[in-house]
């Protein structure tokens, strides 16, 4: 080794034969704020430290002064691939805490919306899991769909990525005839476009040799690193939140819960394939439940509660009553009840949850969430040990990390 | 058998007597609570009794009570038993001049997070954790946010001089 250094390199580090290198925090390869500095000895990581934080934003901080129907939005900017799941989640939260019982169409409703939520992440999640292996293809084939997706929530609540969807109790207002030609549109043409992307990657040799055996996962590990949702499953633990502890009427339902058996890559991304199907097939028996009710049944789009509920705005002009609702609503001064729930749906990427404290105020005392990716990230660094740099890519965007969520 | 909260309850009582106390069932999910030098005690038991196992550690956060003297600080465990499909809510609570609580880290690998997000917002001390510095905010931070003696913004403040927001200022 000669005397002088021609680069500026740490004290140490050619003694030590390997590389330190930061992937992150704006890597394009990250598909969001995620810094890992990694050990490398060659293209081999020995050792990986992720840092997170980048974009904390204090939600938990925030719930804490805003009454309940505020903190919708912040519940969209936690996984906002799949935001109507979160908006959904905290909405049945406070039901739960407040005791409103959902009419049978309002669950229905949600369902579908929920469902499709499900649908546009995973095929985010499993599209991109595509091009990270060298395959833009399929992306551009998927993203149409999402569009539609996007186009359904635009005509149901006005937006489309942060949707602040439906309100405590059920909805703003009821599905357009617009919203359900969509709807059709979009169960009519997405069975096709689903099946040529997995025709393009399931058996696919190249993409086959790329993910299967890259960032495995035992159940044990993974149910003791507080894994749920695909990536769970893709290790062979059947757990749902929509089958163990049904919300929404889930329980009407006929639906199947696929299951992988090594946790690999390629499992993860036959199980969110497989759950894709699953989603229409809930879908369409939400859409034939909901063309057979017949009578007042066919027209409810929200419980009646008037304290939480915000009364149409053409009655807030016309009658006293909702005049004063309105009022009380929009200042925040409606109590709720003491009490402490924890709610927890099935969220895209797994069992998001709400911890909701009152101490009968008009804010929550606390409300903490339970971000599924925060959990199962921290097994990160013990997925990619001893992998090459380029598993340890397909590996991240293969677990399908919302940086939002992550932060939260 | 179909585990209710009542058998787990009984069982508790069984082991820990007196020590294990204050059982509610708010909204279904039984809670209770222990002294905190005794929390990995009963999540060990709770984790390797037979009849029990609950081995999936769904949540762990704090709540901060400032006028509950000599117990501000409350950590929650939500802990799950996938197969008979129970929650339960296990509490034990600290005092804020000494939080320290023994660790779950080596029952759970997954409270390595949550640990380290609980110390980040109200600084519980969990003693024997690996790695125990700040998670989500930043490291030269010196205050613990989520307590209650940082209260947010106060809409009504006139200290600043804001003009653009509505708060002071001259118009």
């Amino acid at each position: 080794m000669s005397e002088v250094q021609n680069i500026l390199l740490p004290e140490g580090s050619i003694e030590k034969q390997t590389t330190t290198l930061n992937l992150g925090p704006t890597h394009p390869a990250t598909h969001g704020v995620f810094q890992n500095i990694l050990e490398m000895d060659g293209e081999r990581v020995l050792s990986a430290e992720s840092t997170v934080g980048y974009i904390h934003r204090a939600f938990e901080k925030l719930a804490e002064r805003r009454p309940l129907y505020q903190i919708t939005p912040i519940t969209d900017r936690l996984n906002y691939c799949s935001s109507p799941i979160n908006n959904m989640g905290w909405h049945m939260t406070c039901e739960k805490l407040l005791n409103i019982q959902t009419p049978k169409r309002v669950d229905y409703l949600r369902i579908i919306l929920m469902e499709l939520a499900r649908i546009s992440d995973h095929l985010i999640c499993n599209s991109i899991v595509g091009v990270d292996t060298g395959a833009f293809t399929g992306f551009v084939y998927l993203m149409e769909y999402r569009e539609l997706i996007y186009e359904i929530y635009e005509e149901i609540c006005g937006s489309r990525l942060t949707t602040n969807i439906g309100r405590i109790g059920g909805f703003e207002r009821n599905f357009t005839p617009a919203a359900w030609q969509k709807l059709e549109k979009f169960l009519k043409e997405y069975p096709k476009a689903l099946k040529e992307f997995e025709d393009l990657f399931t058996r696919n040799r190249i993409f086959m040799d790329r993910t299967i055996g890259c960032g495995p996962i035992s159940p044990e590990r993974a149910l003791n690193y507080g894994f749920t949702g695909p990536n769970l499953r893709a290790a062979g633990v059947d757990y749902d939140v929509r089958v163990h502890t049904p919300y929404a009427s889930y329980e009407d339902f006929d639906f199947t819960i696929p299951v992988g058996s090594t946790g690999d890559t390629y499992d993860r991304f036959l199980v969110r394939n497989q759950e894709m199907w699953q989603s229409l097939h809930i879908i369409e028996q939400a859409y034939q439940k909901i063309q057979d009710m017949k009578g007042a049944a066919s027209d409810v789009y929200h419980a009646n509660v008037p304290e939480y509920y915000l009364p149409e705005k053409k009655d807030v002009y016309t009658s006293m009553e909702a005049l004063i609702w309105h009022f009380k609503i929009i200042m925040g001064e409606i109590e709720m009840p003491k009490g402490e729930v924890y709610h927890s749906v099935e969220g895209a990427n797994g069992e998001l949850g709400f911890y909701l404290i009152s101490d009968g105020g008009r804010t929550p005392y606390r409300l903490h969430f339970r971000r599924p990716c925060f959990i199962y990230y921290q097994a990160y660094e013990e997925l990619i040990k001893g992998s090459m740099l380029s598993d340890a890519i397909v590996v991240m965007s293969s677990l399908n990390l919302i940086a939002g969520e992550l932060d939260a | 058998m179909s585990l209710t909260n009542q058998i787990i309850q009984e069982k508790l009582i069984a082991k820990f007597g007196e020590q294990v106390n204050s059982f509610t069932e708010p909204y279904g999910m039984l809670t209770f609570e222990a002294p905190k030098d005794l929390n990995l005690k009963v999540l060990q038991y709770l984790f390797d009794e037979q009849d029990l196992q609950f081995r999936f550690l769904t949540d762990l956060q704090a709540v901060h009570y400032p006028d509950q003297k000599g117990r501000e600080l409350a950590v929650v465990y939500h802990l799950h038993n996938l197969v008979e499909n129970v929650r339960i809510r296990f509490k034990v609570f600290t005092d804020i001049q000494t939080p320290d609580v023994f660790t779950a880290t080596q029952l759970f690998a997954t409270a390595n997070w949550m640990e380290r997000e609980t110390y980040d917002f109200y600084g519980v001390n969990f003693v024997g954790h690996p790695n125990l510095k700040r998670i989500l905010n930043v490291d030269e931070m010196d205050y613990f946010p989520l307590r209650k003696e940082f209260p947010l913004e106060d809409q009504t403040r006139v200290d600043k001089d804001d003009e653009m927001f509505g708060r002071g200022g001259t118009i």
